[in-house]
């Protein structure tokens, strides 16, 4: 049920977040889009959607997800108490896997017989390759060739799995550039085809769709709290690249108005710098990928290349309802640069014996600037949304250690 | 209200009782001044409406030799105005060429819708296609265009069946552009009763001309899709006739311009000889 004066009410019947998403597609992809749109309406009506869907979750995922009093690093931070939820527990190390479970069960309902997908870190191509292989559906996924070249370990995971991963060159050979192949892949095979998109972006209803789905993390997280501290936390923080994991923790605590509630973009070498990826910060509204949102682009509307170390945020874009959270005020957007998350990545490993991955490591360095500040009775909620192992190369080489 | 130019065009065309050849090629592919030279150059060989690629950073509709083109341009330092100022400069000799404008939204979102109207009518612009404005956003760009007196082009695909057929044209004028097949451009042809159909089946709904596209290469080609359509399309061979004009660095050799236009000629030919 909406009620009136909630943030949780988005997006209007024609995919709107104020005046962000909407889908701005070819004219090819349109009635498929409305097609998705129907059997996801459909589905979310049908008790037995969503019985297979807990059934996948619990059983296969793992889920729920445990919520952690992170002890020693409080200790260590010296301020408020901070708690992880641990997405990155999920069968296939990320939060990646409560969407593909939901957009598989999705396709299989609408008889499709094929699956492509894009993937920037590897973790969202490697959750599709994964159900790929439980429901032995053909999985085909975009990856950008210098995400290929960073992530090798996830490349070699999806190959094991049965997909066929597919080098995108153009571009700078990362996430935007996988979308755009992606994209014409599927307007090629329009007919047999379900796109897996793997953040909360992309032509209504993927934004709302993927949301749905990752919002499990926020409702879990709030029953648990509740159990474990008897009341609601005090800020939440998540990173954000498309933002899939953040609006999943974020949007069942739109309306819990003494909950504070922060982004963290990746600002790579830093946002005054032309080499990050934080499209709040940096970036102005324009329309791309089927939706209209904040955008990294050069003053003649054309889309200028992100950068972060992590692959998973490196992305000009984000999804429309986070551009609309900023613009309105309910949500707070920060950033973290690559050196802050490096640093944020080997404490936790130290701290928690808990190797994150490159991308949550820039929310646990926002985490890192502002816990100490606040006062010991105050609780910091932190989506952990990805395991660190297939960043173990990529950090190696930052730190210049041979392995 | 009187004739706009495009509607001229497609009525002689009708008197001439041939079909036409639209031809496309990308605005500042692979220099400003290359480019004005050869888009000067195709009415006298044979193109009978111009379609001018914006170029886009991201053009997800768009095969290999498309998507190379726009950023050839790009990194020659084209931009949506200097796209503009080509077609000004294109009108100086010319009043009879209808020019279509073809591209993705955001560079005319961030140019400023009403601003980018203005300025594309007196450069002398005529219509325009947009891939991703769909009529589900005609609030955004498509009316304004219409108000301006200007055209506003639709993509109609093989999956533009049933009630969604009568949305698309809704709104559309100038003529509909049948893409011909599921894919990007520059790819796949379609078969030649399979177009046939197609163009049949709009025909039922429109008096509006219809041009078809998407993998046409050949005169042949382009011949047999304007006995059935008022208009044959081609992009893709064009662009890759110019790519074979080019140097390591993707710079213009001498006779860029000559070449390419002898490539439409052949087209041009192909088209006026297939209804004798």
């Amino acid at each position: 049920m909406t009620t009136p004066n909630s943030y949780m009410n988005g997006p209007d019947e024609r995919g709107h977040f104020g005046i962000f998403g909407g889908r701005y597609v070819a004219e090819t992809l349109m009635p498929l889009i409305l097609e998705v749109e129907k059997a996801y309406d459909a589905a979310k009506a049908d008790p037995s959607f969503q019985k297979d869907y807990d059934y996948y979750a619990k059983h296969y995922v793992g889920r729920p997800s445990p919520l952690y009093f992170a002890e020693r690093l409080t200790r260590e931070l010296g301020g408020a108490k901070i708690y992880f939820k641990r997405d990155e527990l999920n069968h296939t190390g990320s939060h990646k896997a409560n969407n593909v479970l939901g957009q598989i069960l999705l396709a299989r309902r609408m008889g499709k017989k094929r699956i492509i997908a894009e993937t920037g870190a590897g973790q969202h191509g490697v959750a599709t390759a994964t159900f790929c292989a439980l429901f032995n559906l053909p999985c085909v996924v975009y990856m950008g060739a210098t995400d290929i070249a960073r992530q090798a370990p996830n490349v070699f995971r999806m190959k094991l799995l049965g997909a066929e991963v597919i080098g995108v060159e153009s571009g700078t050979g990362t996430l935007k550039d996988a979308m755009n192949d992606a994209l014409r892949d599927w307007v090629t095979n329009v007919e047999e085809t379900f796109y897996i998109i793997g953040t909360a972006a992309g032509p209504h209803p993927y934004p709302v769709m993927v949301r749905d789905f990752q919002s499990i993390i926020g409702r879990e997280a709030k029953e648990q709290m509740l159990e474990a501290e008897g009341r609601l936390p005090d800020q939440l923080v998540a990173c954000i690249g498309g933002g899939s994991n953040a609006i999943g923790l974020f949007h069942p605590f739109l309306d819990d108005k003494d909950v504070a509630i922060t982004g963290v973009e990746a600002a790579g070498f830093g946002v005054k710098t032309d080499k990050h990826a934080a499209s709040l910060t940096g970036g102005k509204p324009g329309v791309l990928h089927g939706n209209r949102t904040f955008l990294l682009q050069d003053d003649d509307g054309q889309i200028q290349d992100a950068h972060s170390i992590s692959a998973g945020l490196d992305y000009p874009g984000i999804g429309p309802e986070h551009s609309w959270l900023h613009d309105i005020g309910r949500v707070n957007y920060a950033s973290a640069s690559d050196t802050e998350a490096l640093e944020a990545f080997q404490m936790l490993s130290k701290v928690e014996g808990i190797i994150p991955a490159l991308e949550p490591a820039h929310a646990l360095a926002h985490v890192t600037k502002i816990a100490p500040d606040m006062g010991k009775d105050k609780i910091i909620l932190m989506n952990l949304c990805g395991r660190g192992d297939k960043d173990i190369f990529t950090v190696a080489e930052a730190l210049g250690v041979e392995i | 209200m009187s004739q706009t130019r495009l509607e001229k065009r497609f009525a002689d065309l009708k008197e001439e009782g041939r079909g036409g050849l639209v031809t496309f090629v990308t605005a500042g592919d692979p220099d400003f001044e290359t480019s004005l030279e050869l888009v000067k150059g195709l009415p006298k060989a044979g193109a009978d409406v111009i379609e001018l690629g914006m170029p886009f950073s991201d053009p997800m509709a768009d095969g290999p030799a498309i998507q190379a083109s726009s950023l050839r341009a790009l990194r020659n330092g084209m931009t949506l105005s200097k796209t503009l100022d080509l077609v000004r400069a294109f009108r100086q000799d010319n009043q009879d060429t209808p020019i279509i404008l073809m591209g993705y939204y955001n560079p005319i979102y961030i140019y400023g819708v009403d601003k980018f109207l203005t300025d594309a009518k007196s450069a002398g612009v005529d219509g325009f296609i947009i891939v991703d404005l769909p009529p589900e956003h005609d609030d955004e760009f498509c009316i304004p265009t219409m108000e301006q007196g200007l055209h506003f082009i639709r993509l109609t695909t093989p999956t533009t069946v049933g009630d969604r057929l009568p949305k698309v044209l809704n709104n559309t004028s100038g003529f509909v552009y049948y893409v011909s097949i599921l894919g990007i451009t520059g790819t796949a042809a379609a078969s030649d009763s399979a177009t046939h159909e197609a163009v049949a089946r709009l025909k039922a709904e429109t008096d509006l001309p219809v041009a078809v596209g998407f993998g046409i290469r050949t005169p042949e080609q382009a011949a047999k899709v304007a006995t059935v359509a008022d208009a044959a399309v081609v992009g893709s061979a064009i662009i890759d006739k110019l790519r074979e004009n080019l140097d390591d660095d993707n710079q213009a050799k001498p006779g860029l311009s000559q070449a390419v236009l002898e490539y439409v000629r052949t087209l041009a030919d192909g088209v006026r000889g297939s209804r004798t």
